[in-house]
């Protein structure tokens, strides 16, 4: 029995800053996904949505906004909210319900309308909220994380700012003709060595912004995409593990790590345990990758995910980004779509314009940014409080 | 001066001479949790509710390092009007085998730092009101680790 689930259709709304309601962009990409699949949103069994915690009590009940802005259809319905895993955790909710049998056609729908500047917790006294204390005790921000698992890449392994912003250079070659990117401007190395340090090796353009957006997919059982003679894009795997303990590295927002005095810690990181459980769970390994779309929140961290897919060993990134092997025409293009640092985050969307991108890479749709042959790829990020995400796609 | 000196953040930490961090440890697997607020054991094979309550080493060296060149966003308080960027260090201490953030005292940059330097922790104003100082920790490098 197959675990495969068809991806029959996707669909996004331009990244931008575009000052308009998430639901907007939400509905908009979601019938831009049922099109594709050619399913009216009548037939929709199941609808999850991805939650967005900034824009009110709409925002904490995504999925049924979506529906309600669709037209009620007495679909059964979800919301998910991971952090920015959101979108692969609602993902993972449409698929174990069409495998499970209990549906064959789910309607995964994820929006955001965010704010300008840095992303800050949620506003009152709150003592016991460690988002909040992070801000208030340390001032770390989101781009102080970035900016320590920069330097220690640079400290333990001899990466370069050079380095970072050949990852920024890359990125946004990829991302120059993506019509839903927001970024779409060539960028030299120069420029991203001229802006403004944010966080300590990491200046302005080595940072993914914030914007508003909207990606949704349309899943099905295989039954029902071979009904209508269809060879979809499947997906083979979804991992939305934890980290085991102890995990010893300082991850976002916390301001200390588990201690390791009474456990010893586990032989593979959390970041390394997200991509590895896609690949145990269908049995594809990195050696197979295509292309891979990850979390470039910075450029230095697009490094870290290189050795955390398993494209190579650790320390070995930026030999890889140095021989070209990450960009197009290389053995694995990573980011074709141009990743964060084309789009910047639209949290509850992003994990699924992943999967859109991955999609459209696998069909041989992708246009100019087509990845040749793509067969197999994989897309990874991790979400605030210990969300893994990772979606593995073939043809 | 009559100010009165208080912590930050009840529990966190103790102030006086010999400033360190609070933890707490599992009177059953050992298992030591910083910030000390956990109910249950952090350890997934332990289900144990009781703690003592632990000083933490006062030493360790930097895990890793940054700064913040823009003033952060509420809950944060700027200490210094116009903004000066503040140093923050990820600091692993060795006995406890954990790794805490915090900012690094005032004067020291991220250039003064690397990973594996050491620090050792001292406490700083955050904010005064109602005639009290609140403190909070941060790391200081040591002279063994300036100039490495």
């Amino acid at each position: 029995m197959s675990n495969d689930v068809a991806v029959l259709g996707v669909g996004m709304h331009p990244w931008g800053k575009w000052g308009r309601s998430f639901v907007e962009y939400g509905v908009i990409a979601a019938q831009a996904a049922l099109a594709d699949a050619g399913v009216e949103w009548n037939d929709v069994e199941f609808i999850v949505g991805g939650e967005t915690v900034r824009n009110g009590y709409g925002g904490y009940v995504a999925g049924s906004t979506f529906a309600r802005a669709l037209g009620w259809n007495g679909s059964r319905v979800a919301t998910c909210y991971a952090a920015c895993a959101s979108g692969s955790a609602a993902i993972e909710a449409a698929r174990t319900r069409i495998l499970a049998g209990l549906c064959d056609v789910a309607l995964v729908v994820g929006a955001d309308t965010t704010p300008k500047g840095f992303l800050a917790p949620n506003i009152g006294e709150r003592w016991d909220d460690p988002d909040w204390l992070r801000f208030r005790l340390v001032g770390a921000t989101n781009p102080t994380y970035f900016g320590l698992y920069a330097r220690r890449r640079m400290d333990l392994y001899g990466s370069t700012t050079a380095d970072f912003a050949a990852v920024k250079v890359k990125n946004a070659l990829h991302g120059l003709h993506n019509d839903n990117a927001r970024y779409r401007k060539q960028v030299t190395l120069e420029e991203v060595e001229a802006s403004a340090v944010v966080a300590d090796p990491l200046r302005l353009l080595d940072i993914c912004a914030t914007s508003d957006g909207a990606a949704a997919v349309v899943l099905t059982s295989m039954r029902f995409a071979r009904q209508r003679a269809l060879d979809p894009v499947r997906i083979r795997a979804v991992s939305t593990v934890t980290p085991r303990f102890p995990n010893t590295a300082l991850d976002m927002p916390d301001i200390a790590t588990d201690s390791a005095v009474a456990v010893s810690p586990p032989a593979m990181s959390f970041r390394a345990s997200i991509a590895h459980a896609a690949y145990e769970e269908a049995g594809i390994g990195p050696e197979e990758l295509s292309l891979a779309e990850v979390y470039d929140l910075s450029t230095a961290l697009e490094l870290d995910w290189y050795e955390d897919i398993g494209l190579c060993e650790a320390g070995g990134a930026e030999q890889l980004l140095r021989d070209g092997a990450t960009s197009m025409g290389g053995k694995v293009p990573v980011n074709p779509s141009g990743g964060l640092a084309c789009f910047g985050e639209a949290v509850p969307a992003q994990a699924i314009a992943q999967v859109c991108e991955v999609t459209w890479q696998l069909r041989g749709a992708a246009g100019p940014r087509q990845v040749e042959g793509a067969r197999v790829g994989i897309t990874v990020n991790q979400g605030l409080f210990g969300h893994g995400s990772a979606v593995l796609l073939s043809k | 001066m009559s100010q009165q000196i208080m912590p930050a953040i009840e529990g966190w930490f103790t102030i006086g001479e010999e400033p360190a961090l609070v933890g707490q440890r599992c009177t059953k697997c050992g298992t030591i949790v910083f910030p000390p607020v956990a109910t249950f054991c952090t350890n997934p094979s332990c289900s144990s509710r009781e703690f003592s309550s632990v000083p933490l080493s006062r030493t360790g060296t930097v895990w890793s390092c940054t700064d913040a060149h823009y003033q952060p966003p509420p809950p944060f308080i700027p200490t210094t009007d116009p903004f000066e960027p503040f140093a923050i260090a990820a600091v692993e201490l060795e006995a406890e085998r954990l790794v805490v953030l915090g900012q690094v005292a005032t004067g020291f940059g991220p250039g003064d730092l690397k990973v594996g330097s050491s620090v050792e922790l001292v406490l700083e104003p955050l904010e005064v009101r109602d005639d009290t100082q609140y403190v909070v920790w941060k790391w200081r490098p040591t002279s063994e680790a300036s100039g490495s």
